[in-house]
């Protein structure tokens, strides 16, 4: 595989970079004095801020490589994962979920976990969130090595550890304030660094229509070949996308994935909290013109003998996260490498940023205060989110070699929110919702749902069962398989918590005031202009999504 | 804490200085190759896309940097 060369000036741009976040880590550490500085940014961040920060936290390796890597392969239905799976998520977090959290000024989810059952479902969650966080944390080293291995042919082993020190150090020295604007950098330099790659791939084709009739009708619709799962790519039904992706999985991640909600939590105010997802679903939506078009761009290329296009191959397979970064080699020039370049690797440390200031949190607040040490002072759970910061980044090198032998980012991702954040999604519904819920038919619901995901993965791993026995399909992909163990490990949980609280002690009603909906005083807003209402946002994002869908159908 | 420190620069700051910096430097790179030509050129290169990309950054950062700027300077004086 021949490496793509820097020039000076690339390598300039990179290296501003390198200080740029660096040197903001050091700048805010004067700002960071106390535990909530560190843990939640001191609560003070605009909506905007908190916005853009929920979606710059998502924007890491998984968007950028492995979703355009994906839409080669299995063509429009990635944006699945850009419109139902995600917007509906986003706004039901904003407009009925976001009230319960904020105003219970929890500093995590497994801390709303305990208020609202009891603390070995806190536990149980904390270190299944600690697990998952530092997993996927790997795979943004992964895939930043594997940039850095591409680009410029360096040594797999010296690009994770190299990233991940820079990480360790800006994230030890003022935590989730210096993620915070590390990832809102990260969100400008991704569109200047690559919606030009899409703009230029457009302009060679010759139109967003001309790349349509270019690929095969199942890589080019959204809907209207997911009756037949064996006439679309991703060898998907409609079942599986709306149940699986756009419920169980969607709902799982951006409600409940404390990385995301986390940024939320960071806002000033109510209205800036709930505004926070409504702002990033709009930002959300317009993604799929960088990667999903990227993607199909890349494919029309490949699929054209004249154009000398082609995506890398490794050990004699392709390896379908090179398309971003062939696309950037085959239209910029120097100085223009050096911000794609850039690009990529503020969205691989800034997803891994916003990991391991997610688990440091999780660890400090949710295993080591609530376990281990119950008194610490404020400045010792300030020196406990430094070192598990370190540890986290440490832990995550050692999966990220793990990551690396998997087919594709994108669907170890899946696989991992599929065992995680799927069952937890139904007992924080249920949580929410309904009020006779009790703690141990929480807990026992959320570690059914686990197990049964996991096991149902190492089933199909392993050729236990039939992955069409999950699917309820004759054929069907490795990330149809992922939806559908999404959804029965949630329906799974969801039915055992019922059953279990229908048989265990509820908790008194008065416990649960300000944490259930039904004995919540509701949450209004101050009387503002309708333009400042989060309801109407929501509704505005709501019809863009509409007419998206129908528009690719 | 001095009053000087209490007052933490916005992001909007460094992202103005990040888009100044990178785009400026595009921008002057893409000069040079107009009247120095690169060995070899890249896939519509004819559209100079340096050039005008990298203005566009540019133009972008100082709007932000100036805002933040004066955005500062309004809470100091709101603080004074």
């Amino acid at each position: 595989m021949e490496a793509i060369g820097l020039s000076f000036v690339d390598w300039i741009i990179i290296f501003i970079y390198f200080i740029f976040v660096l040197g903001i880590g050091f700048y805010l550490k004067r700002y960071t004095t106390s535990d909530e500085d560190f843990f939640l940014a001191g609560r003070k961040n605009s909506a905007w801020v908190a916005g853009l920060a929920f979606l710059s936290a998502n924007l890491g390796a998984l968007e950028l490589l492995g979703m355009t890597g994906n839409t080669f392969k299995y063509g429009m239905y990635v944006a699945h994962f850009y419109w139902i799976g995600a917007i509906p998520a986003m706004l039901f977090l904003a407009l009925y979920m976001m009230p319960f959290y904020y105003s219970s000024r929890i500093k995590s989810v497994p801390g709303y976990l305990k208020l609202r059952f009891d603390e070995k479902t806190r536990v149980l969650n904390a270190i299944s969130f600690g697990f998952m966080t530092v997993l996927v944390s790997g795979i943004n080293l992964y895939a930043m090595a594997l940039v850095l291995h591409t680009f410029f042919g360096w040594n797999w082993d010296v690009s994770m550890w190299v990233s991940a020190a820079t990480v360790a150090v800006y994230v030890s020295l003022s935590g989730l304030m210096s993620a915070i604007f590390t990832e809102i950098i990260q969100f400008f330099l991704i569109w200047f660094g690559l919606f030009l790659v899409t703009a230029l791939g457009i302009i060679e084709i010759g139109s967003l229509q001309e790349i349509f009739n270019r690929i095969p009708e199942a890589y080019s619709t959204l809907w209207s070949t997911s009756s037949d799962p064996t006439q679309n790519g991703m060898l998907v039904t409609w079942g599986g996308i709306v149940l699986g992706l756009g419920f169980v999985l969607s709902f799982g991640y951006w409600t409940t994935d404390f990385l995301v909600v986390q940024r939320a939590f960071s806002a000033k105010d109510m209205r800036s909290a709930r505004m926070a997802p409504v702002i990033a679903s709009f930002f959300k939506m317009a993604m799929p013109f960088i990667v999903i078009f990227g993607g199909l761009i890349a494919l029309v290329l490949s699929r054209d003998p004249n154009s000398g296009f082609h995506l890398l191959h490794d050990g004699g397979k392709v390896n379908y996260d090179s398309a971003l970064p062939m696309l950037i080699a085959r239209y910029y020039p120097s100085g223009l490498v050096g911000l794609g370049v850039t690009a990529l690797l503020a969205g691989f440390m800034a997803g891994q940023a916003g990991n391991i200031s997610a688990f440091n949190t999780v660890w400090t607040y949710d295993i080591y205060q609530s376990v281990i040490n119950k008194k610490a002072s404020s400045a010792h759970l300030l020196w406990m989110g430094r070192v598990a910061t370190v540890a986290g980044v440490l832990i995550s090198l050692v999966t990220a070699y793990w990551a690396k032998s998997m087919p594709t980012i994108m669907d170890y991702m899946q696989a991992i929110f599929s065992w995680v954040n799927a069952p937890l999604f139904a007992t924080m519904l249920l949580g929410m919702f309904i009020k006779w819920i009790t703690p141990n038919g929480a807990f026992w619901g959320l570690l059914a749902g686990m197990g049964s995901s996991f096991t149902l993965f190492l089933a199909v791993k392993f050729a236990w069962i039939e992955k069409s026995t999950i699917t309820l399909s004759s054929v069907a992909s490795d990330m149809a398989a992922n939806f559908w163990r999404a959804w029965w490990a949630w329906l799974i949980c969801f039915g055992v918590t019922i059953v279990v609280s229908l048989f265990t002690q509820k908790k008194p009603e008065k416990e649960l005031v300000g944490l259930v909906k039904g004995l919540t005083q509701e949450t209004v807003d101050q009387p503002v202009p309708l333009l400042r209402k989060p309801e109407f946002w929501a509704v505005i994002s709501l019809i863009i999504l509409v007419v998206f869908n129908i528009y690719f159908w | 804490m001095s009053k000087e420190m209490k007052i933490m620069k916005p992001i909007w700051y460094f992202v103005g200085l990040m888009l100044m910096t990178i785009g400026g430097i595009i921008l002057i790179t893409g000069l040079y190759h107009l009247f120095t030509p690169r060995a070899s050129a890249k896939v519509l290169a004819e559209l100079y896309p340096d050039i005008w990309w990298g203005g566009i950054m540019l133009l972008v950062g100082v709007v932000f940097f100036v805002l933040s700027l004066r955005a500062v300077a309004k809470q100091t004086k709101a603080d004074r």
